[in-house]
């Protein structure tokens, strides 16, 4: 059977080279990058190494590129860090409705010991308006955090306007750029942001592997304690192989931004256009405009999410309805709520994602499926036939 | 997270669709909470369930339990179905996910709400 992989937000393949990068550092190059000796010398000059590659391909200072376990953990780190070491400025955080989990719960906890939490709405296209953050920021907020973009509607938000903001207030800015990064510009310097978070395996690196760039002379507290890695801010072993890797995916990922980025948006362009000329009652979520180049997500009306998914699924097609981190919930997706969207549209929306190794083949196989399950599940759909207003009972 | 059964039963689901002539028709659940089950039943006048369909607006636990209590139910009397409960139809698909046993309970709600049905609404009626 074909398979055709669309979940490339959830994760992405390993690149080959970086795989080849990697190799060394888990067998003849096993060092502990702390150790004094040849061994450990060996790790952390490959460290080092991949430190300033990465600050160099983000213009920004290796000192400003502290190594963390992904995504979650620098998200958490930047807000319960920023939240703590910066409590006297004020107890009020921002924060935007359509966050990842890692940063609403998060902020979840701040709430419960005491922080005032702000939660800023969103537009119908999923975007945080500069106004609502006006409205919403007080002299003494702390921090402001809104993503990049959205992991779920692909949604780009106004990070300049919104750290523009949050400056003028004395807050500092936050912004996970997890689904960003590797795929549209990520312009550290000009947005200005304080912390900004992202992650090795959205652009074909390991797993396991993430970054927070905090910016020369902002100090969050420590989040992980321990020993005197990451400049005494990040305790544990570092990851050597996974550094390496990291490193390696991001140059291939930003050298190669571009044309990678126009060939999955002119995949996906037709992707959504198919959708929308051959099945009928499709609301297509977020924004047209303003999003991420992979990003495509439908609600299908009168279906339910997961039961197309499994459809798919069997056809060798994978996709997702939320994000994978709350797959297991039976609450529909917080962020396609935020967008107004009615609750059982959400109920049946899916998100496909596109990469690099997509071709036009896998997408034709992937329409041709998909107008097929969404067909075969509204035949099984009570909604579908009142909406026909066929004959119910004589 | 789903078994083989509940996969085969979601893949291939029997007695799927409106009956024209069905006599009973239940409809449990709403769009809010994802899961609408609609059972209808073509009973005789010996109580029994000569043909029973569904239709279905839910996951593949709720779409798998329609159609395997659908099975349960054919051909059975009205007093038959009536004692099916959320605890067989949970059963005859070798087990489901702790989240999803609420669809087994629509099952079972959904089934009395056809019978409900049946006997307030065309039995009565005919009486």
């Amino acid at each position: 059977m074909r398979k055709v992989y669309l979940d490339y937000s959830a994760t992405t393949p390993l690149d080959e080279c970086v795989f080849e990068a990697m190799k060394p550092y888990f067998t003849e190059k096993f060092g502990n990058a702390n150790s004094l000796h040849c061994f450990g010398r060996e790790g952390a000059n490959a460290v080092d190494a991949a430190r300033r590659k990465i600050a160099e391909l983000l213009k920004v200072k290796p000192t400003e590129i502290y190594f963390t376990s992904g995504g979650t953990e620098s998200d958490n780190w930047a807000l319960k860090g920023i939240a703590s070491a910066y409590s006297q400025k004020g107890k009020r955080i921002i924060v935007s409705s359509i966050e990842h989990a890692a940063m609403l719960a998060s902020a979840e906890q701040l709430e419960k010991s005491g922080y005032d939490v702000v939660y800023l709405p969103v537009n119908d296209m999923g975007v945080v308006l500069p106004e609502y953050l006006e409205k919403a920021i007080t002299d003494d907020t702390s921090l402001v955090s809104v993503m990049a973009a959205n992991n779920e509607i692909g949604t780009l938000q106004p990070i300049k306007e919104l750290c523009e903001i949050a400056h003028r207030h004395g807050a500092l800015f936050h912004t996970d750029a997890v689904q960003a990064m590797g795929s549209v510009p990520v312009d550290i310097r000009g947005w200005n942001v304080d912390l900004l978070t992202f992650s090795a395996h959205k652009f074909y690196g390991p797993k396991g592997i993430g970054a927070l760039y905090i910016k020369s002379g902002i100090k969050p507290d420590k989040f992980v304690t321990g020993g005197h890695q990451e400049r005494s801010m990040r305790g544990g072993t570092t990851n050597v192989p996974a550094v390496v890797g990291m490193a390696e995916a991001l140059k291939l990922a930003l050298d190669n931004l571009e044309d990678n980025s126009s060939k999955v948006k002119e995949l996906r362009d037709y992707f959504v256009k198919s959708i929308e000329q051959r099945v009928p009652y499709v609301v297509y979520n977020g924004d047209r405009l303003h999003r991420l180049p992979q990003n495509a997500n439908f609600a299908f009306e009168f279906i339910e999410g997961e039961s197309l998914l499994l459809r798919l699924d069997m056809a060798g097609i994978a996709c997702s309805s939320g994000s994978a981190c709350s797959s297991g919930s039976l609450d529909p997706s917080h962020v396609l709520l935020a967008t107004g969207l009615p609750i059982e549209k959400a109920h049946g929306s899916i998100r496909f994602s596109f990469g690099k190794y997509t071709t036009k083949e896998d997408v034709d196989y992937v329409i041709e499926q998909v107008v097929k399950a969404v067909e075969d599940l509204r035949k099984l759909s009570p909604l579908f036939s009142e909406f026909k207003g066929e004959k119910q009972y004589v | 997270m789903y078994n083989e059964k509940v996969m085969n039963e979601f893949s291939n689901p029997q007695n799927v669709g409106e009956l024209p002539d069905a006599n009973g028709v239940g409809t449990v659940g709403n769009a809010t909470c994802g899961d609408i089950m609609k059972i209808f039943m073509k009973i005789d006048e010996n109580d029994v369930i000569q043909d029973v369909s569904f239709q279905t607006f839910g996951c593949a636990a709720a779409i798998a339990t329609s159609s395997v209590a659908t099975r349960m139910i054919k051909g059975k009397t009205i007093e038959e179905a009536l004692k099916v409960t959320n605890r067989q139809v949970v059963e005859s698909l070798g087990g489901l996910p702790a989240q999803k046993l609420h669809c087994s309970v629509l099952a079972e709600e959904a089934i009395k709400a056809a019978v409900h049905d049946y006997l307030e609404n065309y039995k009565k009626q005919k009486a």
